[in-house]
């Protein structure tokens, strides 16, 4: 895979990225201002959101083996899953029993997360994505760019192109509504044909066994009630004790998400079809994931388990809205993608991500559960320092400044010194357009010339 | 995060306070007539100050990059250097959050150091909360006709509460009109090594930030930290930009007549 350097310096020399990500995010983040001004009490809301999941996330086996009992009783069956290949073979497997050759899929993050459509494709099973979004990106043979709008880095323009390019029965017009149209058209007879109905869970809800679903666009329940199986598949830290503690948590994550008071559908599926029921699978399966949350959980990351994904964080976070969210290179972009990707998949390689952050503290400002974000970056910071992993040049760096820091007589001399070096080297005027060794500053800033004297020597001489 | 509008010590609002200013390694190098001041406002709001000779840098780059061995090091000498003072006072939100809110984190497991380490940052203030909520003072004697834009640098906002007070000290200078900056709350990308480990993306950000701060059609930019500042005037003055950068506190020192960040002298 490409450096996060190099994909970095794509995404800020694509014009149109920019555009569409500041068209999505600026909007959400407008949206999410205005809904959380109209909410009373949203400050005590988040503190109970986050106290819920530390809650549940201290007492995981309890609540788990409690919504297994209950999801079992309804009908349904749950199966574990330590590994993201294990959750796919179980998927896999449930697929071919059911001789399924086509699958309806609705968006769900951890889906891409463990690899399942790459999973499916590999046994030869056609899967039809039935969100929007994921349909496009599925049409570009690309990866989601948000948890929320997985298409958000496509235009308009762009995503009229795709469609005119695949659809059988495309657009005529270029209108949001004939593009809705003619993907609805596309979709829906898949919909309807697949044999087994693929979803994620927003939550687990453990006294009822109910998995509940949020979309709005409706695709969940039209993917999930007509074929013969559903299949979920939901990370393990997805829980909630119970229907009351599943609704404050919708509350906060759709004006997190959109600004909107609530998604468009939100649905709780208990169980399969019941004998009298008129519709609904005949069979429902719900595999519970782990692939490195418990180890995150007894690692120091049990806070990230809190991440309801609404996708605030990102929304509000400078250097996401300005590289969008290819650039991070893993299933989960932003602030929260910085801190899951080396706990899903290893620091080594993704120790950039978590350098790549200015530690605004915008993001946890924002986070309806109050993940201390940038408490969890810094984490990974320290950790790729022990670790090494940090450029040779940074540490040679800090240890140079470290050292002379540490000798107080010493450190007003280099000061003196370098002072006289840098004033030197940025020549006459107050400011600096080229300075050695600071190209980084001066390649984009002018870099304002030093004073001729350090406050402390100018103040030890007596001026006040 | 937390904003603490104030400060958990109160005991000490002292008649004359004895004041320990640490200066920042980036004003004692970069621009020392914020560390000048700083010692007049504070001497104006009726403090005894003094500059503890053994400071040096409060180990923010360390912090930062992850080196906490250093960072801890350079937090333990640091301390030695500035307790004993009613309060310790500094021209910048980063390095007072530092002292404040990382001090105490970073020593938790140190028996020895953790008390030092708490009760430090509980007599520590970025110098605009201090003089506002600590001293009550107002720069009643200062006029500036211009106007300005104030960008709330990130540390101090959200990990100080540092929000209203330099409002309200501004908003006592006369002749002094400021001017509402769009998105004065999003960061500008300076990030302290931020900025030199990810250039392009920090450039990209402060180019947003610069043109926001043009659209004021202020003179004058204000901020509480030297870094971010340093970083929106490099950019604004690349750009070809007339908008000048000061630190709020030599405004409120009545320094605002001289020569503004790369001016020379
Ligand atoms: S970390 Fe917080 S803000 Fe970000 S996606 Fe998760 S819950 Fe939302």
């Amino acid at each position: 895979m490409t450096s996060f350097k190099t994909r970095t310096a794509a995404a800020l020399a694509d014009p149109l990225l920019k555009v569409a990500v500041e068209r999505t995010a600026g909007t959400a983040e407008a949206k999410r201002a205005l809904a959380v001004d109209a909410f009373a009490g949203f400050e005590d809301a988040r503190t109970r959101a986050a106290a819920i999941k530390d809650h549940v996330i201290a007492n995981l086996d309890t609540y788990l083996e409690r919504f297994e009992a209950n999801a079992t009783a309804a009908g349904a069956t749950v199966h574990w899953a330590r590994t993201a290949d294990e959750a796919c073979a179980i998927v896999v497997d449930l697929c071919r029993r059911a001789g399924a050759r086509t699958v309806a899929r609705s968006k769900s993050m951890l889906g891409e997360e463990i690899g399942l459509p790459h999973a499916l494709a590999e046994a030869g099973i056609r899967r039809i994505e039935t969100d929007l979004a994921e349909h496009i990106i599925q049409l570009a043979d690309e990866r989601p760019s948000h948890i929320i709008w997985p298409a958000m880095h496509k235009t308009r323009e762009q995503v009229s192109a795709l469609f005119t390019q695949h659809h059988r029965d495309p657009h005529v017009e270029e209108t949001v509504a004939a593009m809705a149209e003619s993907a609805r058209r596309e979709l829906r007879s898949g919909m309807l044909g697949a044999d087994v109905g693929i979803s994620g869970a927003n939550f687990l809800v453990a006294d009822t066994g109910a998995i509940c679903t949020v979309t709005n666009e409706g695709n969940a329940e039209l993917s999930l009630v007509p074929p013969r199986m559903h299949i979920v598949t939901a990370g393990i830290e997805k829980i909630v004790p119970s229907m009351a503690h599943a609704t404050h948590m919708l509350r906060l994550l759709s004006r997190s998400a959109t600004g909107a008071a609530m998604s468009q559908y939100t649905t709780f599926y208990a169980g399969p079809r019941r004998a009298g029921d008129r519709d609904g699978p005949e069979e429902m399966h719900i595999v519970l994931v782990d692939n490195g949350r418990s180890r995150m959980r007894d690692e120091g990351l049990a806070e990230m388990l809190r991440c309801i994904r609404c996708g605030a964080c990102m929304n509000h976070c400078v250097v996401f809205r300005q590289i969008g969210g290819h650039a991070y290179g893993s299933t989960y972009p932003g602030p929260m993608g910085a801190v899951l990707t080396p706990a899903l998949d290893g620091l080594k390689g993704n120790q950039d991500l978590a350098s790549a952050c200015t530690l605004n503290g915008k993001c946890q400002e924002v986070c309806p559960v109050k993940i201390p974000l940038p408490t969890l970056l810094r984490g990974w910071r320290e950790r790729s320092w022990r670790e090494g992993l940090e450029p040779v040049s940074v540490r040679r760096g800090i240890a140079a400044w470290a050292w002379v820091a540490r000798r107080p007589a010493l450190y007003r001399l280099a000061v003196g010194g370098a002072l006289r070096a840098m004033r030197l080297a940025a020549g006459a005027g107050g400011w600096a357009r080229r300075l050695p060794l600071a190209g980084g500053w001066t390649d984009h800033r002018d870099f304002p010339k030093p004073a001729a004297k350090s406050f402390m020597d100018r103040y030890g001489a007596g001026e006040r | 995060m937390e904003t603490a509008t104030s400060n958990p010590d109160m005991s000490s609002r002292v008649e004359k306070p004895t004041v320990a200013l640490f200066v920042t390694c980036l004003v004692d190098a970069m621009r020392p007539q914020i560390g000048f001041a700083a010692l007049r406002t504070l001497a104006a709001a009726g403090c005894e100050v003094v500059v503890p000779r053994a400071q040096t840098c409060c180990g923010q780059p360390a912090l930062n990059s992850g080196d906490r061995a250093t960072a801890i090091d350079l937090a333990r000498r640091t301390i030695a250097a500035l307790e004993g003072y009613d309060h310790v006072v500094i021209p910048s939100g980063s390095c007072a959050a530092t002292i404040r809110v990382h001090y105490p984190e970073i020593l938790h497991d140190d028996p020895l150091w953790s008390p030092r380490a708490e009760a430090l940052a509980a007599r520590t203030w970025e110098i605009l909360a201090y003089l506002d909520e600590v001293r009550g003072w107002r720069p009643d004697a200062v006029s500036l006709p211009a106007t300005a834009t104030y960008h709330d640098s990130c540390s101090g906002l959200r990990e100080l509460g540092v929000k209203r007070q330099p409002r309200r000290l501004l908003g006592a200078v006369a002749g002094l009109s400021l001017k509402p900056l769009a998105g004065e709350e999003s960061c500008c990308g300076f990030g302290g090594t931020f900025c030199v480990k990810y250039p392009a993306i920090s450039n990209a950000i402060v180019g947003e930030k610069a043109a926001a701060i043009d659209a004021t059609g202020a003179d004058l930019l204000l901020a509480g930290d030297l870094g971010c500042l340093m970083n929106m005037a490099g950019k604004l003055h690349r750009e070809g930009s007339p908008v000048r950068a000061f630190h709020t506190v030599e405004i409120l020192a009545g320094m605002g007549g001289g020569p503004a960040i790369g001016e020379e002298a």
